[in-house]
């Protein structure tokens, strides 16, 4: 009986090292964490004010089999409850991507498991799947600090792009504009705890809003943000930093909300996920639920918790089901793709589905 | 015992299984490409053509550098997590050693220069002896300006033979001893196993990592400004 349910159980541990986190984690059943370890390199990567690459890479090393210990310890199994191995391959940092594909490559040659290759935004929408089951079609935004997109999803495991940045992520914005206002890096939740206490004076544009398409800029509303600072200084004025950090995020969450639910509408979809590192943006949230709870009642509004929101292993565990069930396997040559993307949606199609 | 032998630090990729009396096989590859593409499969063949299990292994020897920081992460992450996954021992052996080691104790006088381009008119080096049938390290490896090392060699007044990346400073090296012949630059994994295989295991496998011999800019640039690097340990944090 014991051996029948263990072949029941689908077991996948899953490595994560795409930027400055080491995260690995066994997921049962791409829904069900049993363990999600993630070593964060926050402390020294803020000595630099950003992620320096090769200083992230040297970390993983350190720290992979660590946390590879642990999450199997943490989960109870042993390799033989295993049924594969999963590892983002990118999008990410290239030195640090390697440390979890070579990592993943040995444990699944070691015990001879099937390797499962995961593009990490795969994971960050599969977080979601970790909170409640997906219903597709549905739209994914992705927001983080290296990505601003919104993916439609006509099917489990099908991803296309309609919507995506011109120049910054949301997230590369934030710690931008944190650095002018002298915010220790990551700013991204100093931006949101300031702007709390603050109003939306300043009228910062809003970059794209009306445009006919899904895409965001936020080069320009960087640029305005610094404008203002260094003419105030020059004048020295003080300008109140609440005041500031209120402006920037609601530039931010105006332009974000107002074309994501439009997507939502144009596309008819009923479930909105929202994931990445700026997903954890409580202002986000609250605006998109107001205006789901106004507009679009129907619409099913899904934003994991803040722990599933960064890097993690366990979203990696969630996608790789799904694409395990699919027959997606990595062989040993499996490598690094830092640049790599979901599809784009072509014209034609994105008309046809609009409607 | 059985050694599994890993070596990406430059453009070579070699590997190799062999017991303390004789190589099973090795797989040398000196192509320009990324070890990521090359080490499993070369590891996997390896396996496959000597009928041997990974479990089958006793212990793991890596070359941990110095090298291209990419090329010893991979041998490192890979031995590690190898070792550390099947519960074997692990060593850590100098990239500088392996190549050193190509040129026969029974030629060697005076001392072992192996060389690795750094760029820049810089070397990964340091000096080697072969001492009773033993690699002894005489002069530690170092990261440094060529024409920094040189008078510190010829200091010895030892008889020099330099060996690897030599073609591209022939004409400094050339003054100061023998090169070797190009076919002693390529390192092979076979030699690592018998280093290996002398070697004393780590203690710890988690806290095993490539010796890059340089610090990054981004660290030498903020000690520069913070020499107490104050407040900023431990580095990484579970969260």
């Amino acid at each position: 009986m014991t051996e029948n349910k263990s072949q029941q159980r689908e077991l996948i541990l899953a490595f994560e090292s795409s930027c400055d986190e080491t995260s690995v984690a066994v997921v049962e059943n791409g829904d069900t964490i049993l363990s999600n370890v993630i070593a964060s390199q926050i402390n020294s990567q803020k000595r630099f004010g950003g992620v320096v690459p090769e200083v992230a890479s040297r970390h993983h090393v350190e720290q992979v089999t660590i946390c590879a210990e642990e999450a199997m310890a943490q989960a109870d199994v042993t390799y033989a409850d295993l049924t594969a191995v999963a590892v983002t391959y990118g999008p990410g940092l290239v030195g640090a991507l390697l440390i979890g594909v070579s990592a993943a490559k040995a444990i699944a040659f070691a015990h001879q498991l099937p390797l499962v290759p995961v593009n990490h935004m795969a994971g960050h929408i599969y977080a979601a799947r970790l909170v409640k089951p997906l219903t597709y079609p549905l739209l994914a935004l992705l927001v983080s600090g290296g990505h601003t997109e919104i993916v439609y999803m006509r099917a489990a495991g099908e991803f296309e792009i309609i919507g995506d940045t011109r120049d910054d992520a949301a997230g590369e914005a934030f710690d931008k504009v944190g650095r002018v206002l002298n915010l220790a890096y990551p700013a991204g939740k100093k931006i949101d705890d300031l702007a709390k206490q603050g109003t939306d004076t300043f009228n910062f544009p809003r970059a794209m809003i009306k445009d006919d398409n899904y895409d965001f800029s936020f080069s320009g509303l960087k640029s305005a943000f610094i404008n203002t600072v260094h003419n105030a200084e020059q004048r020295g004025e003080e300008l109140a930093r609440a005041d500031l950090a209120a402006s920037f995020q609601a530039s931010v969450i105006d332009v974000i909300v107002t074309k994501t639910m439009r997507a939502v509408r144009e596309y008819g979809v009923n479930q909105l996920v929202m994931a990445g590192g700026v997903a954890a943006n409580s202002g986000l949230r609250a605006r998109f639920q107001q205006e789901i709870a106004a507009h679009t009642p129907n619409v099913d509004f899904v934003v994991p918790p803040l722990r599933l929101c960064g890097d993690n292993g366990a979203m990696i565990g969630a996608a790789a089901h799904v694409f395990y069930n699919q027959g997606v396997r990595a062989n040993g040559q499996l490598n690094a793709k830092p640049g790599l993307s979901f599809d784009y949606m072509t014209p034609e199609r994105q008309l046809e589905l609009s409607k | 015992m059985l050694v599994l032998a890993i070596d990406t630090s430059n453009q070579a990729l070699t590997v190799a299984l062999a017991t303390e009396q004789q190589s099973l096989g090795t797989v040398t590859l000196n192509v320009k490409q990324t070890h990521s593409d090359g080490l499993m499969p070369a590891l996997e063949y390896l396996f496959a053509a000597t009928k041997k299990q990974p479990s089958d292994i006793d212990r793991v020897a890596v070359a941990q550098g110095p090298g291209s920081y990419t090329g010893i992460r991979i041998a490192v992450t890979t031995a590690k997590t190898l070792a550390w996954t099947l519960n074997k021992q692990l060593v850590g052996i100098s990239s500088l050693a392996v190549v050193a080691s190509n040129w026969p104790a029974d030629q060697a006088n005076g001392l072992i220069v192996p060389l690795f381009d750094a760029r820049r008119n810089a070397v990964f080096t340091g000096a080697y002896q072969w001492q009773q049938g033993r690699l002894v390290n005489v002069l530690a490896d170092r990261h440094m300006a060529l024409a920094e090392w040189l008078p510190q060699l010829a200091a010895t007044k030892q008889p020099l033979t330099f060996v690897g990346d030599t073609a591209v400073f022939n004409d400094q090296l050339i003054k100061l001893g023998e090169i070797a012949p190009a076919s002693f630059d390529l390192p092979q994994a076979s030699r690592l196993a018998s280093l290996g295989a002398q070697a004393t295991p780590v203690a710890d496998i988690h806290s095993f990592v490539p010796t890059y011999l340089r610090m990054t800019e981004a660290e030498v640039n903020w000690l520069k400004q913070h020499p107490d690097n104050e407040g900023h340990e431990p580095y990484v944090e579970e969260i």
